[in-house]
């Protein structure tokens, strides 16, 4: 009879239901007051493991390590997971870790599209969040909070440095090669508005998945535009193989690559006969002085390479959350909050750094061109600095961000904007 | 016996009811997600293992749920019933016209017809602005559940999910046990037969497709409102291929094997998580020993066991005709 | 001169790009459509051979120092062998039943293939060199084409050409379409017919790893590269009509061309409109445009 054995398998299956829910209690913990609990989110597997992965998660251990292991009285504990470069992921993550496994703070997140959807679940669940690899303005926009902070970077200094240069250097016409996610989306929004304030055009864009591999068709897009500067906006592995396609498919003298979001690491794969004479905007470089290189020695020492700025990043941000902690005396998310607002960010990352209320931390940015062979004298000797950017004019101006907290209204408002930080509107209002 | 089925169920009914009171046992979201799942398996095997055809994009029904609910309760501020319900509405009127196309043709035809269109819609959520493609439809708000419960409140949204789950099984099992569910195994064992004896098949086809369609938009549309998001893989091909590997796992011929399927491939993703690709890895492997050697999937397997036990019995009735007719 | 808006320099450069593309698509259909033909399974496992047989490359070279041309050679046999085993020890036994079974053991070992890999080597590609030979650029006056390209269209079309000749011309292909046709039959005249399945099973994914080491300069050897290819080549093979081995060759370049020309005019649908084509042919050409109607 078909509907017994219905109502058997029914019972089966809520039997295994449970059952497979008993066995996840042992793994997680509750909420508990005697840890401050660090979760590393971050790509473990993917096409941007190399630039955060688990180099990250040595960072915030070092900072971890370097405070004392212990914040008033109270261990600090680190976890790390993959977000796999899918918001979904990421926010489920996020969410577990905040609801289930007593997280105070998520560090990291690489990936903007990540980024934003854990901003969201930040804000919700009142917990802290930091990015330090993602890019996207929209973190300190439409999707900023309290416990939301921008650190190392973002789109809009990239294109204050990469970009501004550039155009001023007399690249006119720009083509883009953007990679199809907030990042790229927003970083090419960023570079046009520079552009177009310039004086100059945007010619075209051809969007492409995150991890291809084979440019070759964008490489004729962008050949048949006949643009002068083919604007890179993606990084990692994509950014490289946009570049070595439009070498391989003879992208004309009168056409540059310009490669807008590039990492130390890229150089490393790239090598320096491909690479020189390209303009990188960093906010860190191992070799900028003594601090520096004192932190990028025993970094490498722990990882065998040498930091990025999102490492470097990783490091000082921790550190400013547990200073924080210790001059509030709680991981009250409230109070950390207002103290990461407070106090001054000075190390070897930062001097005079500080965090906006929009959760915008702010610091100078470095504008590096990368060596020729002849001129690297050691290993590791990629970079000559070009100009330095002060902070007040790497990031963008108060007066422009669309975030709530500085209107004074406490309530967020959920904005009909499918890609926060760019102006693409859907033609949706609430 | 069936004193003995009646407890169980209660006893298992008992354990998803308690759920929310023992945070520290089970995460509430994780078993909600895998009662999406359920739903979902259950209603696409009302296709495969009811009727007999195998549609591989029924992904394209899940993530129509998710997007358009999503879409409705973000952007217009419809109420989240409303918008769950718009959701499985929608996702049923795209089963309709996928149904009366594909099943034009048969067998792995039938199969690639699904799977080309569901193609089609992907790419439409692909480009349309409101889904944010790769980013998702983020920050969809809970809402309240007819205008009284506050979804917000990860408890009462677990009993709001818990007992739409129950509907929808309630009405794929009332599908199968109903004249309509006769005519679909006659369908399914013998199609010529069935249309000798003058019955509309290419009708009754239609409408298993659009209940079908419409149960696996709600399970989609559940989804997007518990975790606020709504993402293409929602409606990636992949998603279909975990439908299909749920419901071989659970056992095709019985209503809720599917069920038991979804909780199983839930339960691997989740807990093996920390070992990344492992998961897939195991799954396939698992999967590959169901469909050498336990074709029934679990349920199926233990029904026989059982039914085989019962048989042993000195005064049982022989009934060796094998139930299923996938062996 | 333009071509509707187009500058015609770039509709033939995508074009070119395109025909690269078929090529491959060629040889993935074809042996996939020979699959189908012989043992009525759809190998869903296709793509992630295709996978596999890159990263054979890729290992050869790394362990053993193999240059480019013996791995073209090797890869594919090794690559052919372990299909064969598959064939042998587990795809076997589910002849008898519903077609769905094959499907959905193949589609679990591409679950064990891909996830194996990926537990081995990550998500992110592994490099693989062009060979020197091959390193350089034509200019074919309407754009630069990498020779290593040029190369992959030629080898794609030689091999297709002679399996065709194979499976049409010669005796062992005469008993292949025979066994296809009347298994019993061809068994009774003495030829064995399990062998010659399981031959077929080895040089289908061989065919599919030969794609693979071709790819493996130009797309990275990484454990997804066949991933998304494999739906593509199922419509593919399903437009030229299944079991159709000149079919499978000529809807493969076609979709190249097809797919290089959507992408001047509307790029992003260029990887979606070879299932618009799939269920336009179904619906009004149920059989594919090559074959023939099956039982």
């Amino acid at each position: 009879m078909p509907a017994k054995n219905s109502l058997k398998t029914l019972v089966v299956s809520s039997a295994v239901l449970s059952l497979g829910g008993l066995s996840s209690a042992m793994a997680s913990n509750g909420f508990s007051d005697d840890v401050v609990r660090i979760g590393v989110l971050t790509d473990m597997s993917g096409i941007y493991t190399d630039l955060s992965g688990e180099a990250a998660v040595e960072a915030v251990r070092m900072a971890v390590e370097d405070f004392g292991g212990e914040v008033g009285g109270v261990p600090i504990e680190v976890i790390h997971g993959d977000h796999r470069n899918r918001a979904d992921t990421g926010a489920s993550r996020a969410r577990e870790w905040y609801d289930n496994d007593g997280v105070d703070m998520i560090n990291d997140l690489s990936n903007s599209g990540v980024a934003l959807a854990v901003a969201a679940v930040a804000d919700e669940r009142q917990r802290h969040a930091i990015s330090n690899s993602a890019s996207n303005i929209g973190l300190t926009n439409d999707y900023c909070s309290p416990y939301v902070t921008h650190y190392t970077y973002d789109a809009y200094s990239l294109a204050q440095g990469t970009g501004k240069t550039i155009v001023e250097d007399g690249g006119d016409t720009w083509f883009f090669l953007t990679v199809d996610f907030a990042f790229g989306i927003g970083l090419e929004e960023q570079v046009s508005e520079v552009v177009r304030e310039a004086g100059g055009q945007v010619v075209g864009a051809a969007r492409h998945p995150l991890d291809t591999t084979d440019f070759s068709s964008y490489a004729l897009q962008a050949q048949a535009s006949g643009a002068e500067i083919i604007g890179i906006a993606s990084t990692g592995a994509d950014a490289i193989n946009a570049i070595n396609a439009l070498a391989e498919f003879g992208v004309s003298p009168d056409q540059r690559p310009a490669a807008l979001l590039l990492w130390y690491d890229d150089i490393v794969s790239l090598g320096l006969d491909t690479a020189q004479g390209l303009m990188l905007t960093n906010a860190f470089y191992w070799d900028a002085n003594d601090e520096t290189r004192e932190f990028s020695q025993r970094f490498y020492e722990r990882t065998g390479r040498m930091p990025n700025m999102a490492h470097a990043g990783n490091y000082s941000s921790t550190m400013h959350y547990l200073n924080a902690v210790e001059a509030a005396g709680s991981d009250d998310p409230d109070a950390v909050s207002e103290k990461m607002r407070e106090l001054e960010i000075n190390d070897f990352f930062a001097s005079g750094g500080y965090i906006r209320p929009n959760g915008r931390m702010v610091h100078d940015q470095y504008l590096w061109e990368v060596k020729s062979p002849d001129e690297s004298e050691y290993d590791y000797d990629f970079l000559r600095l070009v100009n330095t950017i002060p902070g007040e004019e790497a990031f963008q101006p108060l007066e422009k961000s669309t975030c709530h907290l500085l209107n004074g209204n406490g309530c967020p408002a959920i904005r009909a904007r499918p890609w926060p930080g760019t102006s693409l509107h859907s033609s949706l209002a609430l | 016996m069936r004193s003995l089925s009646a407890t169980l169920l209660a006893l298992g009914l008992l354990a998803l009811l308690a759920v929310p009171f023992f945070p520290e046992l089970v995460y509430s979201i994780f078993i909600m997600k895998t009662l999406c799942f359920v739903l979902f398996a259950c209603a696409f095997n009302l296709l495969l293992g009811h009727t007999g055809i195998l549609s591989f994009g029924h992904a394209a029904f899940f993530g129509t749920g998710a997007y358009v609910t999503g879409l409705l309760v973000k952007y217009y501020g419809v109420p989240t019933e409303l918008g769950i319900l718009a959701g499985g509405l929608v996702a049923a009127a795209l089963g309709a016209i996928i149904g009366a196309l594909a099943i034009r043709r048969s067998g792995i035809y039938l199969a690639m017809i699904t799977l080309a269109l569901s193609q089609l819609v992907f790419f439409f959520f692909l480009q349309a602005p409101f889904t944010g493609a790769e980013d998702g439809l983020q920050r969809i708000p809970r809402g309240t559940f007819l205008g009284i419960v506050d979804l917000r409140n990860d408890t009462a949204l677990y009993y709001v999910v818990l007992g739409i789950v129950a509907v929808g099984l309630w009405l794929v099992w009332r599908t199968v046990n109903s004249p309509f569910g006769h005519v679909l195994r006659a369908i399914r064992e013998h199609e010529p037969r069935a249309i000798s004896l003058g019955y509309p098949v290419a009708r009754y086809k239609v409408l298993v497709f659009t209940i079908s369609a419409g149960l696996s938009g709600i399970a989609g549309a559940l989804k997007a409102i518990v975790f606020q998001l709504a993402a293409l893989y929602d409606a990636h091909w992949h998603t279909s291929g975990d439908v299909i590997l749920m419901t071989l796992m659970g056992g095709m011929s019985t209503v809720f094997g599917p069920a038991v399927g979804a909780a199983l491939v839930s339960a691997l993703n989740h807990y093996l998580d920390p070992f990344g690709a492992w998961v897939t890895v195991i799954t396939g492997l698992v999967f590959m020993t169901c469909v050498l050697t336990f074709r029934q999937g679990v349920v199926g397997q233990l029904n026989q066991l059982l039914r085989s036990r019962r048989l042993s019995a000195p005064d049982a009735k022989v009934d060796a005709r094998p139930r299923t007719n996938h062996q | 001169m333009d071509i509707l808006g187009i500058p015609i320099q770039a509709l033939m450069g995508q074009l070119m790009l395109g025909i690269v593309n078929g090529s491959f698509y060629a040889v993935l259909s074809l042996g996939l459509a020979i699959i189908f033909g012989v043992l009525k399974i759809v190998n869903f496992a296709h793509g992630a051979f295709f996978m596999v047989g890159a990263f054979t490359a890729f290992l050869l070279a790394q362990y053993m120092g193999a240059n480019y041309w013996m791995t073209l050679l090797l890869a594919p046999l090794l690559v052919a062998l372990f299909g064969m085993a598959f064939e042998f020890l587990f795809l076997r036994r589910l002849y008898g039943l519903d077609p769905i079974y094959g499907l959905l053991l193949t589609f679990s070992l591409v679950l064990v293939l891909e996830g194996g890999f990926r537990v081995a080597f990550g998500s992110s590609g592994q490099p693989f060199a062009t060979p020197e030979l091959l390193r350089g650029t034509i200019n074919l006056g309407f754009m630069i084409l990498p020779l290593y390209r040029g190369f992959v269209i030629v080898a794609a079309l030689v091999l297709c050409l002679a399996t065709w000749y194979v499976i049409e011309r010669t005796s062992l292909g005469a008993n292949l379409r025979a066994a296809t046709e009347r298994s019993e039959l061809t068994q009774a005249f003495g030829v064995n017919v399990p062998r010659l399945i399981t031959l077929t099973y080895g040089v289908g994914v061989g065919l599919a790893a030969f794609a693979g080491v071709l790819a493996a300069p130009i797309f990275h050897v990484n454990p997804a590269m066949g991933s998304s290819l494999v739906i593509i080549i199922f419509a593919v093979v399903v437009i030229g009509g299944l079991g159709s081995i000149m079919g499978a060759i000529v809807t493969g370049l076609g979709l190249g061309v097809v797919e290089g020309f959507t992408r001047v005019f509307y790029s992003e649908f260029s990887s979606t409109i070879v299932f618009l084509v799939m269920v336009l042919v179904l619906l009004l050409r149920p059989a594919g445009l090559f074959g023939r109607e099956e039982g």
